[in-house]
């Protein structure tokens, strides 16, 4: 349907627990040769195949853009979640074969910039891997602040030292350390950019403060994947294909849209790229937007949802699909 | 009408959050600063460096502009009397800067294209049109730029070939295209219109 749907097959080859939440998966294509080539900040659509579930969901290359060998991606188990990270954790091992979208770049750098000043929280710090591999292959002018918990919870800490050495600066919260985010932004040199990738208050206090600072939009990146929520199951008319589908309490409605054989466009199911967007021809009941593509109004206007984060709850809902 | 998708559209200026602020104005573009001022939180020209170039307006708007007191006032004869200044004050600026440019096209043209260079982005940067239409336009058969350009056609300062003035502009070169009006058939001569006043 679009340009990430295009799919890979891949075998996981290696499978390292980074610490007592996250685990690295390695990737190789299983027909052998390279991967596509991607820049700094992509993401792949993994599926995950889980009896008569399948969910799709975005995680951020972090290995190095110069060697597509390996693809590598770092999964946070999230006990509360829709359950794909755990599926992740405790049912993929190395010799599964997987299928992952091709990548796609919704967060990628800007290279006219002069400097790129990159602030990462916690597993946020996966796009900033594969960006600081490719800024430092080429030269590139980088400093990267990252903050996580705690020094047992703080993923490839060390080895971004190890490489990078003062340009990484980290924080932990158990020493109750805080990005000094004022002072770093008054004193960056013109031209430079600033990339965020964290938890959803991470990112509003970033662009909040750049804003009041006088940073241009044009100069203040992020990316946030509001991973779909669980929630009550409701039904949905699909006028077009002239189906009517039940969403389950863990699948998204982009998910229940595509078990019922209908192949919408999507690029990131994290609510930010807009290519899922789908008309509303009639409701009754409450939307639960969750995404960050549509405006205030159009949130209100109940004319639009994005079926990949966004729920609903009432009597009927009918889409354009 | 816009005529070419390359031709500058300018604005109101108006004022930005920012840390600091740098304002430059020639000739009747300062009127543009003094009606910002009016509409700017109290503490604004406290940050604030302004960069003026009377041109044909004389004495009439410095002390206007000096009242507003700007933490840096600055006056000088040209456009390129004032860029070694712009590039070193841009050089030693930080992120959070914002820029009000406002005047003639030359001028906004020539600070706008030194801004960029100092890797500012041009988002950062504000601008309106005060005063004269004057061009400046660059020959593309000889290269030379030509200032203050109010006919059309017009005779290049350099090579002396008589110029169509076109809408086409170059950000690179912060200069209309001029090309040669009469190439086939030299001896026919255009009468010169004053069309950009």
């Amino acid at each position: 349907m679009s340009a990430g749907t295009n799919k890979l097959n891949v075998t996981v080859t290696e499978v390292v627990a980074v610490n007592e939440l996250v685990k690295r998966f390695h990737f190789e294509r299983t027909d052998g040769g390279n991967l596509p080539t991607f820049s700094g900040g992509a993401h792949v659509v993994v599926e995950m195949r889980d009896g008569d579930i399948t969910r799709l969901n975005p995680y951020s290359l972090m290995s190095s853009p110069l060697a597509t060998r390996d693809y590598t991606i770092s999964v946070r188990r999230d006990d509360v979640g829709r359950g794909g990270s755990l599926f992740m954790h405790n049912r993929v091992k190395r010799g599964s074969e997987m299928v992952i979208s091709y990548p796609v770049n919704l967060f990628s750098l800007d290279l006219r910039a002069r400097k790129h000043l990159m602030i990462a929280g916690g597993i946020g710090i996966t796009p900033f891997l594969a960006q600081t591999a490719q800024l430092a292959s080429s030269g590139g002018n980088f400093e990267l602040h990252y903050t996580c918990r705690s020094e047992a919870l703080g993923s490839y800490t060390e080895v971004l030292r190890e490489r990078y050495g003062s340009r990484v600066n980290l924080y932990y919260d158990e020493h109750n350390e805080r990005i000094p985010l004022d002072r770093l932004l008054a004193t960056q040199p013109l031209g430079t950019h600033i990339y965020v990738c964290g938890p959803a208050g991470m990112i509003k206090w970033v662009r909040d403060t750049a804003a009041a600072h006088g940073w241009p939009d044009d100069s203040v990146h992020y990316e946030h994947f509001a991973a779909p929520q669980p929630g009550t199951p409701f039904d949905v008319k699909l006028a077009v294909s002239g189906l009517e589908i039940r969403v389950g309490e863990q699948q998204s409605l982009l998910e229940a849209i595509e078990a019922a054989g209908v192949d919408p466009p999507y690029l990131c199911r994290g609510g930010v790229c807009g290519q899922c967007e789908t008309n509303v021809i009639s409701y009754d009941g409450t939307f639960k937007h969750n995404d960050h593509w549509l405006s205030d109004e159009e949130h209100c206007s109940g004319k639009k949802i994005m079926p990949c984060v966004s729920r609903f709850e009432g009597r009927s809902l009918v889409l354009e699909r | 009408m816009k005529t070419i998708l390359s031709r500058p559209v300018y604005g109101t200026l108006s004022p930005q959050a920012g840390k600091s602020h740098l304002l430059i104005a020639d000739a009747e573009g300062a009127s543009a600063i003094l009606d910002l001022a009016k509409k700017a939180p109290e503490d604004f020209f406290t940050n604030a460096h302004i960069m003026f170039i009377p041109g044909r307006t004389g004495n009439s708007f410095q002390d206007l502009l000096k009242a507003l007191k700007p933490a840096q006032y600055y006056e000088g004869p040209s456009v390129a009397a004032a860029l070694p200044r712009l590039t070193w004050t841009l050089a030693n600026a930080h992120m959070g800067l914002r820029m009000y440019l406002a005047g003639t096209e030359g001028l906004i043209g020539q600070m706008m294209q030194a801004a960029i260079e100092a890797g500012i982005d041009p988002a950062s940067i504000q601008t309106e049109h005060r005063g004269s239409w004057a061009r400046r336009v660059q020959c593309v058969h000889c290269k030379g730029v030509t200032e203050n350009v109010t006919t059309q056609p017009v005779t290049c300062s350099h090579c002396g070939l008589l110029l169509l003035v076109r809408d086409h502009y170059s950000k690179r070169l912060a200069a209309f295209q001029g090309v040669c009006i009469n190439a086939e058939d030299p001896t026919e001569i255009p009468q010169k219109e004053e069309i950009f006043r």
